[in-house]
């Protein structure tokens, strides 16, 4: 029973792999367009689906508990910036599905194991590379999502789109989070409501 | 199986030689992201200095998100529902 759960897993987690080869295949990679992290409309974009996206974390007040209510919070700001990338960058769908994955996990009520990448683990580049970069483009590939067995060039590509929507991301919660923390007063004319 | 996939994926790319100068080229677009680099203003930085201040930057970001999403988590627990949104929808989308 055991192995056959196993094999199940393993066949879902290839079929879900060749999906996600396919749609990136598909995609002609010389001509990806890129998404412009750092354009004001992308920012405004992305604050108000966040916005959204809180808005239905706190409609949930069962979930009153501090621990929960980050870690919901957390989700929805990477699930956002995820899906704001479109799908073009394998660290977005590699957040998109580990979410779901869990979501699925917890609603079927048994605790899937985790398929990561560590099953057999790879080094990055067979050529000329020394240790010590190998060692730190190892690093590199555990903090990127979903980079854990891309070739090294792909590493570096979607490290730096990574780093530019992580910044965009920091940029919005920081305005957002300032505007909860200082009642904007006259602008808004807010105060009429409490 | 997925052996033969996965060496396929690597070799399904551009070309499966990748030059030096593509992998040189890769780290210096890194290079102009990372604020610690970029202000140092050296031309000469090595290849793992570039990983090593990556993988720094990128740890830095996601504390910052952390910390982030926890005082957003205090801050929309203890504010009030109605106005706190209202005025923050308003601002967002004027």
């Amino acid at each position: 029973m055991a192995s056959l759960i196993s094999y199940l897993k393993f066949e879902e987690e290839s079929k879900r792999k060749k999906l996600w080869k396919t749609g990136y295949e598909l995609r002609d990679p010389n001509s990806r367009s890129e998404t412009s992290w750092r354009s004001e409309s992308e920012q405004r974009i992305y604050s108000t689906k966040l916005v959204d996206a809180l808005r239905l974390v706190r409609r949930n007040p069962s979930t009153a508990d501090k621990v929960s209510s980050f870690r919901e919070i957390r989700e929805a700001a990477d699930r956002v910036l995820a899906v704001a990338a479109k799908g073009r960058t394998r660290w977005s769908r590699a957040i998109l599905a580990s979410q779901l994955r869990l979501r699925l996990a917890n609603n079927m009520k048994h605790k899937r194991a985790k398929v990561t990448g560590c099953s057999r683990p790879k080094r990055l580049e067979k050529k000329r590379f020394s240790p010590t970069l190998q060692r730190k483009a190892g690093l590199l590939s555990r903090l990127v999502p979903g980079c854990r067995k891309v070739s090294f060039p792909n590493l570096l590509e979607e490290a730096t789109d990574y780093i530019a929507a992580l910044e965009m991301q920091v940029r919005a919660m920081t305005a957002l989070t300032e505007l909860v923390t200082g009642p904007p007063v006259d602008r808004l004319g807010s105060t009429s409501n409490s | 199986m997925s052996s033969r996939r996965s060496r396929s994926r690597q070799q399904s790319g551009v070309s499966s030689n990748i030059t030096d100068e593509q992998i040189t080229d890769l780290v210096s677009k890194l290079q102009q992201l990372i604020p610690e680099i970029r202000n140092r203003r050296s031309n000469k930085v090595s290849a793992s200095k570039v990983l090593q201040e990556t993988c720094n930057y990128i740890r830095s970001l996601h504390r910052e998100v952390d910390d982030l999403s926890d005082r957003l988590s205090d801050l929309l627990a203890t504010t009030d529902t109605d106005s706190a949104q209202a005025a923050i929808i308003r601002s967002l989308l004027m």
